[in-house]
């Protein structure tokens, strides 16, 4: 199962470690990473591998928007399939 | 990977313009719980409705949580319960107990199916259940109920029409000091789908598999940003920006019903392509048609917008899913829509308007609050003519109106959550339809009936 990490918000130093190192602590893959920086806004989109997370999708997905509140970015996590069945045909 | 301004889109409407799916409803027959002790029976429905619904709301939340898509209700639709009291007999308050339990055990929102089908006459079991719907709606919480009094294919009862008018005006009274919110949950239908997952006129049809998963999606938000950024565009334009929007839109309840039925092990009924509003700012069918040019809901110009927009929902919809159903289109009810509770309250939309606009849309006059001095018979003929825009155009029409006991036009009343709230509108009580109403018998089919 992939889902996709999103993170936007005023960029900062270390966002992207940041994230990550919350990724690897439940065991989740990053598998793919676009990020870009216009006028000061951060966006990254992160697609990662949580086929063998160490929690479950619930405690991965809360834990990164917590870490969000606390950086200051808005961080959603949300199962691949929604954007492909929405943007696909 | 997926297109970053893709998923920014889906974020965007998710956070800002409120796009949810308004329901993940079961369907579950109840047709082999009918026994000739009517204990019996309720327990078996109690039974059955909370084994085979008892993972749909963990199911429901499951599916929040992973896909990041706000599911607003999760309900349960039944059998008309008229069915299972013509074999048992007795008083159906029985069931309608036994479904409130079911529906408190479950943890569910609503559950429907209180209903008799009697477009054509009354079977054994009809008139004592619609006879009890009054108390059925004042005892229970969550309990719904429907009737259907007309179709294309068998014409209009008009005796079932003149009962109606009586039992929303005494289920109004008997929730008269909870702001009448029993009529909010009554509907009276002409051509009532059977696979319906909005309340307050879902059940399961007798057409129906065993048990069933239905979706409906909203979005209005959606749609009136979409065409909020095409300010210059012609309609054909607009058309196009509204189907691809509904597209989007539709995807998604076609990907929470399938995850949903999967998980569940329940095939997978249809999706219901509406655009439901609700009370909070930012979610109204009212401002898309305002988006489009008109200065205020319910002014000329208002039955062609929606004809518009009902249209494009549906071709934006229609192949975004595998299965479409239930009432699929744009949803009018006055109390659930900022905007049309704004217009009514100005008094620039009425109750003429709004059933103009039922012609073009997928409901009918919906979530109207009106005196509460009408007499029954004014309340009868509004379902009338409401049931013969349905019967004639061969379409799904409802009538869910609300007498405010002890209130008058210009007075509001207050429901709270989905429901919303409103103005009451003006009706015309000084004049009678009290002979019509009074003739009985029935409307007969009309000629677009004979297809075959």
């Amino acid at each position: 199962m992939r889902a996709i990490v999103s993170v936007v918000g005023k960029d900062s130093v270390g966002i992207l470690a940041e994230v990550s190192r919350e990724c690897a602590a439940h065991n989740a893959n990053i598998l793919d990473v676009t990020q870009s920086v216009m006028q000061d806004m951060f966006t990254m989109i992160m697609l990662v591998d949580i086929a063998d997370i160490s929690s479950d999708f619930a405690s991965i997905s809360s834990n990164l928007e917590k870490l969000g509140d606390k950086i200051g970015m808005k961080i959603h996590v949300m199962h691949e399939d929604i954007f492909n069945s929405m943007h696909r045909i | 990977m997926i297109n970053t301004g893709d998923i920014l889109e889906t974020i965007n409407m998710i956070d800002n313009e409120h796009l949810d799916v308004r329901t993940i409803t079961m369907g579950i027959s109840l047709l082999d719980c009918a026994d000739d002790d009517i204990t019996r029976s309720a327990e078996k429905v109690y039974d059955k409705v909370t084994k085979k619904a008892e993972n749909l709301v963990a199911t429901g939340e499951y599916i929040e949580k992973t896909y990041g898509i706000p599911i607003i209700n999760k309900r349960v639709s039944v059998t008309p319960i008229a069915m299972l009291t013509a074999a048992s007999g007795g008083n159906p308050i029985k069931y309608a107990q036994a479904l409130e339990k079911a529906a408190k055990t479950l943890g569910i929102n609503f559950i429907g199916g209180y209903s008799a089908l009697v477009q054509k006459g009354f079977s054994a079991g009809d008139l004592s259940l619609i006879e009890s719907i009054p108390e059925a709606l004042s005892v229970t919480d969550h309990v719904c109920s429907s009737v259907n009094i007309g179709s294309t294919k068998a014409g209009i009862n008009m005796d079932a029409v003149a009962l109606m008018g009586k039992i929303v005006k005494k289920t109004a009274e008997a929730t008269a000091d909870r702001n009448c919110i029993g009529a909010a949950k009554l509907v009276v239908f002409c051509n009532a789908p059977e696979d319906n997952p909005f309340m307050a006129g879902a059940f399961h049809g007798v057409g129906e598999p065993d048990c069933v998963i239905n979706v409906g999606v909203s979005g209005p938000g959606v749609v009136r940003s979409a065409v909020s950024k095409c300010p210059d565009g012609d309609l054909s334009e607009i058309a196009d920006i509204i189907k691809k929007t509904a597209f989007k839109v539709t995807r998604m309840g076609q990907l929470v019903g399938s995850v949903a039925s999967e998980m569940l092990g329940v095939s997978f009924g249809i999706v219901d392509l509406s655009l439901a509003p609700t009370p909070a700012v930012g979610d109204s069918v009212a401002h898309i048609l305002e988006e489009m040019g008109l200065e205020i809901c319910g002014t000329h110009g208002t039955t062609a917008a929606l004809a518009l927009l009902n249209d494009a929902v549906k071709k934006g919809g229609v192949m975004a899913s595998s299965h479409v159903g239930g009432l699929s289109g744009a949803f009018i009810p006055v109390s659930e829509d900022a905007g049309m509770i704004d217009a009514a309250r100005r008094g620039d939309l009425t109750i003429e308007k709004l059933e103009a606009m039922t012609a073009v849309c997928s409901v009918g006059l919906d979530m109207i609050i009106i005196p509460g001095c009408t007499s029954p018979d004014t309340i009868s003929a509004i379902i009338a003519d409401e049931a013969a825009i349905g019967m004639v155009n061969s379409k799904t029409t409802a009538v869910r109106v609300i007498p405010a006991i002890g209130r008058n036009a210009g007075e509001e009343l207050e429901f709270g959550g989905l429901l919303g709230c409103g103005p009451i509108m003006p009706v015309r009580n000084n004049r009678s339809s009290s002979k019509f109403i009074s003739r009985g018998g029935r409307i007969p089919a009309p000629l677009q009936s004979l297809k075959n």
